[in-house]
């Protein structure tokens, strides 16, 4: 069971309010991830949850218990850090077995669970090295082990993927969404990566300043963002966003149109611009258009499109996926 | 380095520094090593002649040696003892958020900074006497009878002053350790269920070894030599109970005007210091490698 429940939570550090009063249901066996820009609080609300900060005001509820005062080991959360803090002069069997150890715990038991573990994550061949032995995926993986074995209420993920390559980033994005897939327990990720959050969330928290500023499903903030700050954060690349006249004609303050909801045509359209730069992926083309009055345009093209610097085209923004925001930033 | 002809001139262009420092410890040792075979008393001037191993039977068959012996190793591993664990005390202590943290560092640093020969002195007339002294003062107070640490427990005595001076030296290494210790690491051993106790054992402790070897051969080579404070406060005495391998030396050739057999002494303990350190470099020294 791992059902997490955050009620009017706040955090100050001194003067410095980071978390000013948050409210957030996390439902058993739930991928929820908070997503947003570096400083905005996300690590400091994980580590709330993991007990490691004390909440200045406000209550953490963990399967209906207050938590709230509740030393770390005692909410049964198991954490994989940034910089996965492994013990440097433990082997991966003792990093692993490390919790179950602290437990208490039968050495027949933990010999069982650690070798368990290791097999589910590929470790066995490593399984004496040390971690400075390791690469940092193989480090990323005994982390992930560390946590497992103890078989938590919810897995606190705080950036784990920020420290691998791009490759190595794919992989073990798929790794941990079929390890929850197999363990069905709740994970809380933390990411600033907004395709990570796209890609593993089954509910997706948007964070802003110590805010909440949507809470959803990938697929609805992607539809339906709540505000400027939402439409401009999931997305890649990110949302056109046009103010002034040509957004008052769709009785928006703001208008937003994605760059692969805008169609584009050599002789006709409803806006006439200039190719700037254009970036060819090889599935997709990314055009950065100039029109006259507006912002530069995004806007995705078919990957063979043949265009060049400079040339003429027309856009023209499909009807039903224009998005319309208020003077107050929210969608309308 | 890549070339051979810049390794050349790098060869060249140290070895004065080289040459220099060969002569400066050469020079004086095999002195030592000649005059530790000839029989020469300052007492009987132009009498000197070669006696061959004399000296060196003397000085060990001595019963003074084996005394020296002793308390040497007491005195070394005393401090060490001391040292090592009230230096992790304390900089476990110190490295605690608190108020006024910069100004008790310094503080704690200071008696690194006393010349051994006056905290000796300090030692034995401001706290040790056993009339003035302050300790004298306290057991006054509390109804007791003064002890005279000097006279009655001197081997002690000292390895308490000795201990003084270098608990700072341990204590900011310990401490500089463990500031590096990754927080993450405790917050994970935290979160693992580890208590204070055992996050302690299993991570702080392993995180300072290396720390903890460098403190114990730094100060090994320095408490194998000294001198000063057992010259300041007891003379090596009672009779030989504070007498360690360095002050034997002195009373042998100073004392007993006998350069011969002081020479021989010398010689001796560069080799007990010189066994002392490959044992501790086969004992710890790993625990700098990595
Ligand atoms: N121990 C602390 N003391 C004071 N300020 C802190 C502390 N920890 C974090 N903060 C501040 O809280 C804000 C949020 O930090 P953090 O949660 O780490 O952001 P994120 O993980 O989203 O990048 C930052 O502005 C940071 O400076
Ligand atoms: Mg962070």
């Amino acid at each position: 069971m791992g059902k997490i429940t955050l009620r009017n939570v706040q955090k100050r550090f001194g003067e410095a309010v980071v978390i000013p009063s948050l409210d957030l249901d996390i439902e058993d066996g739930e991928f929820v991830v908070f997503v947003g820009p570096s400083g905005c609080g996300k690590s400091t609300l994980l580590r709330l949850i993991a007990g490691l900060e004390d909440v200045s005001d406000g209550q953490i509820l963990i399967d209906g218990r207050n938590a709230t005062e509740m030393p770390p080991a005692k909410r049964g959360l198991a954490m994989v850090f940034q910089s996965y803090a492994l013990y440097p002069h433990m082997t991966v069997r003792k990093n692993i077995a490390f919790p179950l150890k602290m437990a208490k715990m039968e050495q027949s038991e933990i010999d069982r669970r650690v070798e368990n573990a290791a097999r589910i994550l590929n470790l066995t061949s490593y399984i004496d090295r040390r971690p400075g032995q390791l690469s940092g995926g193989q480090r990323q993986r005994v982390a992930i082990g560390r946590a497992i074995v103890r078989e938590p209420a919810a897995f606190l993920f705080d950036e784990p993927l920020s420290n691998l390559d791009a490759a190595l980033r794919v992989n073990m994005r798929l790794e941990i969404t079929e390890l929850h897939q197999s363990l069905q327990t709740t994970m809380i990720y933390v990411t600033h990566d907004q395709v990570e959050a796209m890609t593993m969330a089954d509910k997706i928290v948007v964070l802003n300043a110590g805010r909440i500023e949507q809470v959803g499903s990938p697929l609805t903030l992607y539809r339906n963002p709540a505000n400027l700050f939402v439409a401009g954060f999931i997305g890649s690349p990110k949302m056109n966003l046009i103010e002034g006249p040509e957004a008052a004609k769709f009785g928006a303050t703001t208008m937003g149109v994605r760059p692969e909801h805008i169609d584009i045509s050599r002789e006709s359209g409803l806006w006439q611009g200039e190719v700037g730069v254009s970036e060819h992926l090889g599935s997709d083309t990314f055009l950065h258009v100039h029109v006259a009055g507006m912002p530069t345009l995004t806007v995705r093209a078919g990957g063979e499109y043949g265009v060049h610097h400079g040339d003429k085209v027309w856009l023209t923004p499909q009807a039903d996926k224009i998005h319309r925001f208020g003077p107050d930033g929210r969608a309308l | 380095m890549a070339t051979q002809h810049s390794k050349t001139a790098a060869r060249l262009m140290i070895s004065p520094a080289v040459i220099l420092l060969l002569l400066w410890m050469i020079v004086p040792l095999s002195m030592t090593l000649y005059f530790s075979f000839l029989r020469y008393n300052l007492l009987m001037p132009g009498m000197e002649s070669f006696t061959g191993w004399d000296n060196y039977y003397y000085f060990l068959t001595d019963p003074a040696f084996s005394a020296a012996l002793t308390n040497t190793i007491l005195l070394v591993g005393g401090v060490l003892l001391i040292t090592v664990v009230g230096g992790t005390l304390l900089a476990l202590l110190l490295d605690q958020p608190m108020w006024g943290q910069g100004i008790v560092r310094i503080l704690v640093i200071a008696p690194f900074f006393i010349m051994p020969t006056v905290s000796a002195l300090v030692w034995k007339n401001m706290f040790m006497n056993p009339v003035n002294g302050m300790f004298a003062h306290i057991a006054r107070a509390l109804g007791m009878q003064p002890f005279d640490f000097l006279a009655h427990a001197p081997l002690a005595s000292i390895i308490g002053i000795v201990a003084w001076q270098w608990l700072p030296f341990a204590t900011l290494i310990l401490l500089t350790a463990l500031q590096s210790l990754d927080r993450e690491q405790m917050e994970a051993a935290e979160m693992d269920g580890a208590g204070p106790l055992d996050r302690f054992l299993y991570i702080t402790l392993p995180h300072l070894t290396r720390a903890i070897t460098v403190v114990v051969l730094i100060q090994t080579i320095f408490l194998l030599g000294v001198f000063a404070e057992i010259l300041v406060t007891t003379n090596g005495g009672p009779g030989t109970a504070s007498t360690n391998i360095t002050y034997l030396v002195y009373a042998q050739s100073l004392l007993n005007y006998d350069v011969g057999g002081g020479s021989a002494g010398g010689i001796i303990a560069v080799i007990l210091a010189n066994i002392v350190a490959i044992f501790l470099m086969r004992m710890i020294g790993k625990n700098l490698d990595a």
